[in-house]
């Protein structure tokens, strides 16, 4: 089975119903998608599939052969993920910090379809990822921080 | 950064056995027998403050400092070694930070639970940076040939103003690490006003960027080469055993390796798996598939019959009549005899889950007769030594490496994960085995919050004021998870808002009506401070209605004047371990964080129909914290909450940025376990599995703004908690809020859907009599 991460491509075994997620954890190593519920109600496994955020968790990996994957790891790449890690350094957002390369998945792709999300979009796209520690206040300062909204 | 764990450390540059004799003289305090111990010094092995333990330098200037608490998202692996960085003169951005093994004889307590890592090793930490800071000035003072008390260590270099020489840290650390560590007398301690990094709230997080960019690495991260994944089936009910099993249709599961049986432990079962067969596979998702094909048939055991609408009817039972005193002054019976006034009520909080998201998951490594395990633990010794007593090893022949957790909130400080897999990696001869929990896993095999059943009773005179006051609690202990035949709150427990309530009422009783546990209960953030909190300071509340009186100048009469009072004379003979005489509960410290909060909250103003604002206010671990809750109750019942006014004083704050930042964290955890979190049992089996049932708070319901306002205090006072305190106010806070909005008064947590419904809600107050 071939898979293209990160511009990479990856040649390996798996089951073709594996989820992404463990494709990418067990057997690609790449440990920055995280493991939260496993039925994407917590965000933490979130991906990008061709641009669209999708949870990794409940994503079958033979539906997602020929299409760009990106993961956390390579969102510094990305001017605009790179725009998101720096606003959530520099609010401080991460307390235990384990949920937060899905959330900042999630703000990516909500940045790049909403430049500039209200409050309700906000909503709209983060409730999906869960912090247990509680950041929210400071993510959603951190989303509207890179979008130049107040 | 990649967290780095170390097993034995080199101070200065120096390697090995040459820098550890140094150690004689310095390091463990050791209090005079006869002492009661407080504090860090009541805790297994105290605190070491020796800098041979802690610090290291290269001789490119890199200084290393050695973080032996453990990071859960509270900043200590910041905050701690920032400490020490300040004291020593460090320039932050040289300094790394590695992450002990466990390790207590050589590292101190590291157990890191009750909101005590910087009230605990504050002082220590900086005794050990002023230590090396005293050795580096020695060591240039030497090296220029002049007294050392013209030479001064300033931001990673020494200078000798008189000659304008300076030297670098790296190039004296050779040096001075043949120095003799100085004498804890000898060492000047830096005045606050010379802090570069303490009280300032400018250090960034050292895990921060790696975080963001994924590459920090937590517990379940581990890879081994060859390593191998499990999952494991566990009895559905606490104390249930594997009757039989058939693994056939497991073992045809492509990527199965092996179907094991683990052993457990009947309760109460401490920090021991709960046993269950165990699917050892090449991936996650093989070993999970392979668990789905296993038939297992349990032995439920005596908890089959634990159901939580049953138990708690025997609780509200069990709390109408007289139990095992707590506390007494006065006459209550006959003061409730003579009352005006009489005002009763029941609040109900449920289990609830600590459901870190990072889920429990351990790694082990067995070879040459020793144990090495990666994993993520808040307490690493007793990890340690469980995993040692399970594969019969001395404690030396093991190693635990911990890594960032994803969370812990008191789940991490069991480790029955991290011996589970010590168990499977010996099952495959060694072959490190990660064990992964699925967050099923998590939800139904838990060491819950305690569920509780608070009952008060109080009388009012003709002006409304309390004269009586009567507060029965039911509710299992945690010790039950670790003795047998306990049927009431531990002296901890008690000491958790229940014993301690500082109300100037001339009579008043507490009780503790007795109730068996039927699942592991545990440690879950704040812990019992959540339900006295909640029942406490919502039945002031009511009694603010029933009087007709301001619910915060209500609260602040029944606090009396500003006084300081012995907590052994409120029948608390804990006191988050700390010092009675040091730490005493001062009303006027709650008084003034009541007043702050409903200041900053603009307490007394008008909001439009359907929001409303409510107080409360909580001591826990040693920190006092008021909160206003403002909300939002639409028709249908719908419940927002804007604004969280909370205000803290755990005297100095040493990282006041990551105080604010628990601050926020508590606020929003606490309002989701008021709004939304519960566990249940039915047939002893938990009816939650994972995260659409058992809800905790998103960004969509959790408060959208928290405003913290941090008491100040200098830094002579002893400090206090700040992971946990903030947790207990807001659940009724919002409660009251609730109240003040609708007139609907919130007894039974969560809170979900209870102002949902058709029709005009009505006001109701407690009931009288």
């Amino acid at each position: 089975m071939q898979l293209e991460v990160n511009d990479q491509l990856h040649t390996f075994d798996a089951q073709p119903d594996t989820p992404l997620l463990w494709v990418l954890r067990d057997i690609l190593h790449m440990t920055g998608t995280k493991f939260g519920c496993g039925m994407a109600l917590c965000g933490a496994c979130t991906v990008h599939v061709d641009g669209q955020a999708v949870r990794a968790c409940i994503t079958q990996v033979s539906s997602v052969a020929g299409k760009k994957i990106t993961t956390i790891e390579a969102m510094a790449d990305d001017p605009l993920g790179k725009q998101v890690q720096a606003a959530w350094v520099e609010l401080g957002v991460p307390h235990c910090g384990y949920c937060q390369p899905g959330q900042i998945m999630s703000a990516a792709a909500l940045l790049k379809q909403t430049p500039k999300p209200r409050d309700a979009d906000i909503d709209q796209a983060m409730s999906g990822n869960i912090c247990r520690c509680g950041t929210y206040t400071r993510i959603r300062a951190a989303i509207k921080r890179v979008a130049g909204v107040s | 950064m990649i967290i780095e764990n170390i097993s034995r450390r080199a101070f200065l540059g120096a390697m090995g056995a040459a820098g550890l004799v140094l150690v004689v003289g310095c390091g463990k305090r050791t209090p005079p027998a006869a002492a009661q111990k407080y504090g860090a010094d009541s805790m297994p092995h105290g605190w070491v403050d020796d800098p041979l333990v802690f610090v290291s330098i290269a001789p490119d200037g890199t200084v290393t400092i050695v973080c032996h608490r453990q990071e859960m998202g509270q900043g200590v692996r910041t905050s701690l070694p920032m400490v020490v960085a300040d004291e020593m003169e460090a320039d932050w951005n040289r300094v790394r930070v590695r992450q002990a093994t466990a390790d207590e004889a050589r590292f101190g307590n590291q157990d890191t639970d009750g909101s005590r890592s910087m009230r605990h090793f504050y002082m220590p930490m900086r005794r050990c940076g002023a230590a090396a800071r005293q050795m580096l000035e020695q060591a240039a003072a030497a090296s220029w040939g002049v007294p050392v008390s013209e030479v001064q260590a300033v931001n990673h270099e020494v200078v000798h103003r008189a000659t304008n020489r300076r030297i670098g840290y790296g190039a004296l650390a050779e040096a001075a690490s043949r120095l003799t560590v100085p004498s804890r007398e000898s060492l000047r301690l830096k005045t606050p006003q010379q802090f570069r990094y303490i009280g300032k709230g400018e250090v960034k997080l050292v895990d921060g960027h790696d975080i963001v960019t994924g590459r920090a690495a937590y517990g379940i991260d581990t890879v081994l080469d060859g390593m191998l994944y499990a999952v494991v089936a566990r009895p559905p009910v606490y104390g249930g055993k594997v009757a039989s099993y058939d693994a056939q249709a497991a073992l045809k599961v492509p990527g199965v390796v092996k179907v094991v049986q683990i052993p457990g432990t009947p309760p109460p079962s401490e920090f021991h798996p709960l046993g269950g067969v165990a699917v050892i596979a090449h991936n996650t998702w093989a070993a999970i598939q392979g668990r789905k094909a296993l038939k297992i048939t349990w032995n439920d055991g005596p908890n089959a019959s634990y159901d939580s609408n049953a138990y708690r009817a025997a609780m509200e039972q069990a709390a109408r009549a007289p139990g095992e005193l707590v506390r007494n002054q006065g006459d209550v019976e006959g003061a409730m005899k003579g009352a005006a006034k009489r005002v009763e009520a029941e609040y109900y909080i449920p289990h609830m889950a600590q459901a870190p998201m990072e889920p429990m998951a351990a790694t082990a490594r067995i070879a040459d007769g020793r144990c090495e395990v990666w994993t993520s633990v808040q307490a690493p010794q007793v990890t340690r030594q469980r995993v040692a007593d399970h594969l019969k090893l001395p404690f030396e022949k093991v190693t635990v490496n911990v890594a960032l957790l994803g969370g812990g909130f008191g789940r991490k400080s069991k480790p029955d994960y991290v011996v589970e897999a010590a168990l499977l990696s010996q099952a495959m001869n060694g072959a490190p085995v990660k064990v992964t929990w699925t967050r099923e896993d998590d939800i139904q095999h838990g060491y819950y919050h305690t569920v509780s059943v608070e009952r008060l009773e109080a009388g009012l005179d003709e002006a409304g004021k309390p004269v009586a006051w009567l507060h029965r609690s039911v509710a299992p202990s945690i010790s039950s998870t670790f003795g047998p035949n306990v049927t009431h709150e531990s002296p901890a427990e008690r000491g958790m808002g229940l014993a301690n309530v500082p109300f100037a009422i001339p009579n008043l009783r507490i009780e503790n009506p007795a109730v068996e546990a039927h699942v592991r209960i545990g440690w879950y953030r704040s812990v019992s401070n959540i339900p006295h909190a909640f029942a406490i300071q919502s039945f002031v509340a009511e009694l603010a209605a029933a009087a007709g009186r301001d619910p915060k100048d209500y609260l602040l009469e029944l606090l009396g004047p500003a006084r300081r009072i012995d907590p052994r004379t409120m029948s608390d003979t804990w006191n988050y371990t700390e010092s009675p005489d040091l730490y005493s509960f001062d009303t006027g410290r709650l008084r003034r964080v009541i007043e702050s909060a409903a200041l900053q909250a603009g307490w007394g103003r008008q909001l439009p129909a359907g929001q409303g604002l409510g107080i409360a206010a909580h001591y826990s671990f040693v920190t006092y914290v008021a909160a206003v809750v403002q909300v939002a109750v639409n028709e249908k019942g719908d419940i927002a909450i804007p604004t969280i006014d909370i205000a803290i004083d755990s005297g100095a704050h040493v990282n006041p940025e990551r105080v604010r930042a628990q601050a926020e964290g508590a606020c929003v955890m606490g309002a989701g376990n008021a709004l939304l979190s519960e566990i249940g049992f039915k047939a002893g089996r938990a009816l939650q599995s994972n995260f659409h049932d058992y809800q905790v708070a998103r960004i969509d319901v959790a408060p959208r703004d928290i405003r913290v306002h941090l008491i100040d205090s200098n830094f002579e006072a002893p400090l206090g908690g700040v992971g946990e305190p903030g947790v207990p106010p807001i659940a009724p806070a919002l409660a009251n809020a609730i109240f003040a909005a609708t007139g609907k008064r919130i007894r039974s947590l969560p809170i979900r859907d209870q102002l949902a419904g058709p029709g005009p809600m009505k006001a109701a107050a407690a009931s009288t009599k």
